[in-house]
């Protein structure tokens, strides 16, 4: 009776994204982990065979999923939330390495990635905790006890070492933002990020001048009644400039030489066009490789199982964290722009649903869900096509692997069970 | 305001991945691409060269299989290398360096082990080669010539350099092309196409198929056979005249342009650029600095006319109708330039243009130009008509001609003198030396024969050229085929070809004759200056001198240049009534002369400014240039 209802209340134009992405995706990974010799499509010992698996599988997983109770999300998140953490704390002793990071429990027959669970668990509790009526998030202690509930898994990712994963819980403050934290928090924030690419660009004296000049002009243009708080503004010049320093004492002696490169091909700060070349090919072969696959690709593509660089596997990780690659090598502009407004559509979409809960958990839960999408769906393309340094981070529903999508696909259809019931709360 | 954050964040990203998608994949996309993807490689069937025979389809160039033995030094396996060595003629130390060179070269990719087997060494290796893992043969083709003369002419081919590959995108490193020569100017039909097939790698370079099952793949196109116009006897025998010599040759036929031969002295045998020793070789002969192998005298060696010249200067005075062929002008053995005299060696006396030309007198062709010059107001409008009509002969500018270099020459326009003197300081006495060939006039061998060609033609030529069928079908180039008419009025040219038969008969060229047939010619000589320390020094006179035959229905248009022959009837006049014989006749009746002429060399003459010691000019006496220079180093 409950089921036939959630299938009538679903949104089922959300479904239809779901479906769409998960289908190109796994046409993708078929066109790159394809070869001649495979016999069969449903053939497991290949990868695109066992991603139509896991893809089924998370299919199944709908079912159990829209069949429990919607109140149940909400009771558990807690339990939820201390399971996961403790799972991540099981890393430290049990935790298996898979290239280089230290993120997985091997269960024989698969390896579960808790920073995946901890990421739903993150966004259930920190929904719970900041829907509940005793939390008033203009107080500064449930403020620090929010963004606590972000920290406490980022700072047990950061060691793994898997900061693509770390930067996600930190995209969950963006729900904090949205229940009524000041929004200067997030130009603060904002501030800190063009002061440090600034400095690593110009240098810490071109930074201070631009800032004098700001200074300048604030006082010309100013009201004359107004009345300059002088302290505090000078504090704040202060603080910058101390931060600005920062930067480049960070930059040069905590940064590993890895990041140091990443972020001198990103930022472009060789400025010898023949190095810049040299380190495009080499540290930032990745990079350029999937640049260079998606450019030979054109407006229309070169045809599904037509790419020489998929076919070539000149793309590192093409399957998993590059997929996008292949998109861009076979479908061209047309396939690459219609993945891109796919996701738009899906998150303006799910942004629609949050808004149009009745419950603030349901509603806080869909912007936690829609921070962890965007947040992948923004650093993983933004990577791929050249415009983000290098940090992994899957692509979600399409990037190979069974963790990754029964995990996506889990956050997704929670917050459509929540939004099918949404009528049924009042009652 | 809020809600809304999140949602223009999503728009926001959307559209900055869009506008850099499309910069990636509309703006940086270039369809040719498929050229620079590292995962496709190409592979090339390359066709054989072309051939080249002469104008009566003998054999000049063809090809050689040459047998490379390759090594891929990563996929050597164990072998009898005692066998292998004495196979290919090699010993173990040979052996052991040449393997070593290759994997320092690069262990995956091949190398050359051994280069150019003989065909004898290769039937030998070829049975036994499956037993030697990582060593393979590879044929190539190399030029072959059936010919040791002609090598300005045919050119030869090297490998492209960074210009060539700049230039035309059709070449990839390794790939040959003709270097001068004809070689050079009909590459594109000589090379044919290579044929290209497209095989898919993965990153690791490993083949994985042909690339879209092989839609893309071309065949290789042959390249064709051409004729050219040279004709290999003739150009052979010029050659031999030549030995010891230095200067140029060019025969045309006058009817057509066809350019019968084209020597330069001293030349090279065209084997010599193939081969193993080739670079060797070839560095001999770029450092020649002296004699210059390399420099085809025949179409760049500028140099004065001389006498042959005056023809043009009595053709233009005949137009412009300041004289006609009785017109007389006295000869005091020489003619004066102001207060200054200037010799002539033609016996003095009254001189009309018959007299004029065959007796070659400096004083009346003086006479004659001047003339020219008082026919004007001043001397700019002059010299502008006298320029027009004697650049109409070809002079002065390049010809047209099918072959990759060339020279202007140079024919005196006003603007030249005016530079050279000041505006309006001038006048016909400051450039007097033209009118015997002399002074600022400079022409190739090529534009003398043209010019001769012309001549016989009575008023118009035909731009020389090398090319006469291609795959065996006659050219039809419009530019070849067309008459190219002088200014001078055809009626004009029968007392100059009157006078140039009777330079045979009667004058400079009496001592010439070839039994039974009419030759019109005109003889020169020409001083010539060096700088040895700079201070100018005179050098023995250039031989030179221009011929057509027969005089009616002329067949071939001569003109031959020797350095330091003195007289031109000397060494010149010989060689080119040889020359017209053999083309004509097939064979020499004159075998005493032949003799001469083949033995006789001028290495005395080119030795003398570099001996640093005083030497004569224009000795009567030529012993001396019997005796090969060694000889002559020991006295």
């Amino acid at each position: 009776m409950s089921g036939k209802s959630v299938l009538k209340r679903i949104d089922w134009l959300t479904v239809l994204f779901y479906v769409l992405l998960v289908f190109i995706g796994w046409i993708n990974i078929y066109s790159s982990t394809f070869s001649e010799s495979d016999s069969s499509i449903f053939d497991f010992g290949t990868l695109h065979g066992k991603q139509l698996f896991f893809i089924l599988t998370s299919f199944a997983s709908i079912i159990i999923l829209l069949a429990l109770e919607a109140n149940f999300y909400e009771r558990f998140s807690s339990v939820l939330y201390i399971i996961s953490m403790a799972l991540l704390l099981g890393l430290f002793l049990f935790g298996k390495t898979i290239a280089g990071a230290t993120s997985w429990y091997d269960l024989g027959f698969f390896n579960l990635q808790p920073s995946e669970l901890a990421k739903a668990a993150t966004a259930l509790a920190l929904a719970k905790y900041l829907s509940d009526i005793q939390t008033d998030i203009k107080r500064k202690k449930d403020q620090l006890f929010a963004f606590l509930i972000i920290l406490i898994p980022a700072i047990l990712i950061i060691p793994q070492p898997d900061p693509g994963s770390a930067l996600v819980f930190f995209s969950l403050s963006f729900v904090i933002f949205r229940e009524g934290l000041p929004l200067y928090y997030l130009g603060l924030a904002f501030l800190a990020v063009i002061v440090f690419v600034t400095t690593l660009m110009f240098g810490t004296i071109w930074v201070s001048i631009v800032i004098a000049l700001l200074i300048v002009l604030f006082f010309l243009l100013k009201k004359k009644k107004f009345k300059v708080p002088i302290f505090q503004l000078s504090l704040a010049v202060i603080v910058t400039i101390l931060f600005s320093l920062s930067v480049n004492f960070v930059f040069n002696n905590v940064f590993e030489q890895r990041h140091r490169d990443r972020f001198g091909l990103w930022l472009r700060l060789e400025k010898d066009p023949a190095k810049l070349e040299e380190i495009r090919k080499t540290i930032g072969y990745n990079t350029y490789q999937s640049e260079k696959a998606i450019e030979s690709g054109g407006f229309f593509g070169k045809g599904f199982l037509e790419g020489t660089r998929t076919k070539g596997n000149f793309v590192p990780e093409q399957h998993t964290d590059y997929i996008f690659s292949t998109v861009g090598e076979e479908w061209g502009f047309v396939g690459t722009a219609t993945v891109v407004i796919l996701f738009s559509l899906l998150l303006l979409r799910l942004v629609y649903l949050a808004e149009r809960q009745k419950t603030d958990f349901s509603r806080m839960y869909g912007y936690g869900v829609i921070s962890i999408l965007l947040i992948h769906y923004f650093i993983n393309i933004g990577m791929v096509i050249g415009v983000l340094p290098t940090i992994g981070i899957p692509l979600p529903f399409f990037s190979y692997g069974g963790s990754g999508l029964l995990f996506f696909t889990a956050l997704l259809f929670i917050f459509l069970k929540l939004d099918a019931n949404r009528l049924k709360e009042g009652i | 305001m809020k809600k809304l954050l999140l949602s223009s964040i999503i728009v926001i990203i959307g559209i900055t991945f869009i506008g850099r998608l499309s910069y990636l994949q509309i703006f940086s996309f270039s369809p040719d691409q498929v050229l620079e993807d590292p995962a496709i490689k190409r592979v090339y069937d390359y066709p054989e060269r072309g051939y080249i025979y002469d104008r009566n389809d003998k054999l000049l160039v063809g090809n050689d299989p040459a047998y490379d033995v390759m090594v891929i030094p990563r996929e050597v396996k164990e072998l009898d290398t005692l066998e292998f060595c004495s196979l290919l003629g090699i010993d173990k130390a040979k052996f052991v360096k040449e393997l070593r060179k290759a994997r320092i070269y690069s262990p995956r990719l091949p190398s050359v082990f051994v280069p150019q087997l003989s065909k004898e060494d290769y039937a030998k290796l070829q049975e036994k080669m499956r037993h030697y893992k990582g060593f393979y043969i590879q044929k190539r083709s190399l030029r072959y010539y059936a010919t040791n003369s002609a090598a300005n002419v045919l050119g030869y081919i090297s490998e492209v350099n960074e210009g060539d590959l700049a230039k035309n995108p059709y070449y990839i490193q390794g790939e040959l092309t003709g270097r001068t020569g004809v070689e050079k100017q009909y590459e594109d039909i000589l090379r044919g196409r290579k044929g290209v097939q497209y095989i898919q790698k993965d990153r690791y370079n490993r083949d994985i198929g042909k690339y879209k099952n092989g839609i893309l793949d071309t065949l290789p196109e042959q390249g064709l056979e051409i004729n050219i116009t040279i004709d290999k006897i003739l150009q052979e025998y010029g050659e031999r005249l030549m030995h010891g010599k230095r200067g140029g040759i060019v025969a045309i036929e006058p009817a057509t342009g066809e350019i019968l031969s084209m020597i330069s002295g001293p030349t090279y045998d065209p084997s010599l650029l193939v081969g193993r020793e080739r670079s060797k070789n070839y560095s001999k002969l770029h450092y020649d600095s002296i004699a210059k192998p390399l420099f085809d005298r025949s179409i760049l060696a500028e140099g004065s006319p001389g006498s042959p010249f005056k023809t043009l200067n009595a053709l233009v005075a005949l137009q412009e109708g300041v004289i006609d062929p009785s017109t007389t002008i006295q000869c005091y053995h020489g003619f004066y330039v102001g207060r200054k005299k200037r010799g002539c060696h033609c016996g003095g006396g009254m001189r009309n243009m018959n007299s004029g030309i065959y007796k070659s007198c400096n004083a009346y062709f003086a006479g004659v130009f001047r003339k020219i010059y008082d026919k004007f107001e001043t001397t700019d409008e002059a010299m502008d008509v006298w320029e027009k009509h004697i650049k109409s002969f070809g002079l002065g500018q390049y010809l047209g001609y099918d072959l990759p270099t060339g020279r202007k020459g140079r024919i005196p326009s006003k603007e030249y003198y005016d530079t050279w003197y000041g505006d309006n300081r001038w006048s016909s006495s400051y450039i007097i030396s033209n009118s015997i060939g002399q002074g600022e006039v400079a022409v190739t061998p090529i534009q003398l024969a043209n010019m001769t060609a012309a001549i016989a033609n009575r008023g118009h030529y035909y731009t020389p050229h090398i090319l006469k069928k291609v795959d065996g079908k006659d050219i039809n180039i419009p530019d070849f085929v067309e008459p190219k008419h002088t200014t001078i009025d055809k009626k004009h040219f029968e007392p100059i070809i009157q006078g140039m038969a009777d330079v045979y008969h009667k004058g400079t060229a009496q001592w010439l004759q070839i039994p039974g047939i009419e030759v019109a010619g005109k003889t020169g000589t020409v001083e010539n200056y060096t700088k040895i320390d700079s201070v100018r020094v005179q050098l023995t006179d250039h031989s030179v001198f221009v011929a057509f035959a027969p005089v009616e229905n002329p067949k071939i248009a001569i003109s031959v240049y020797i350095e330091n022959g003195y007289y031109g009837s000397r060494y010149a006049g010989h060689i080119a009534s040889l020359m017209i014989e053999k083309y004509l006749k097939g064979e020499i009746t004159r075998t005493d002369l032949e003799k001469r002429m083949l033995e006789r060399t001028l290495e005395y003459e080119y030795a003398k400014p570099l001996r640093g010691t005083e030497f004569k000019i224009n000795e009567y006496d030529w012993s001396q240039h019997a005796k090969p220079l060694t000889e002559l180093d020991s006295e």
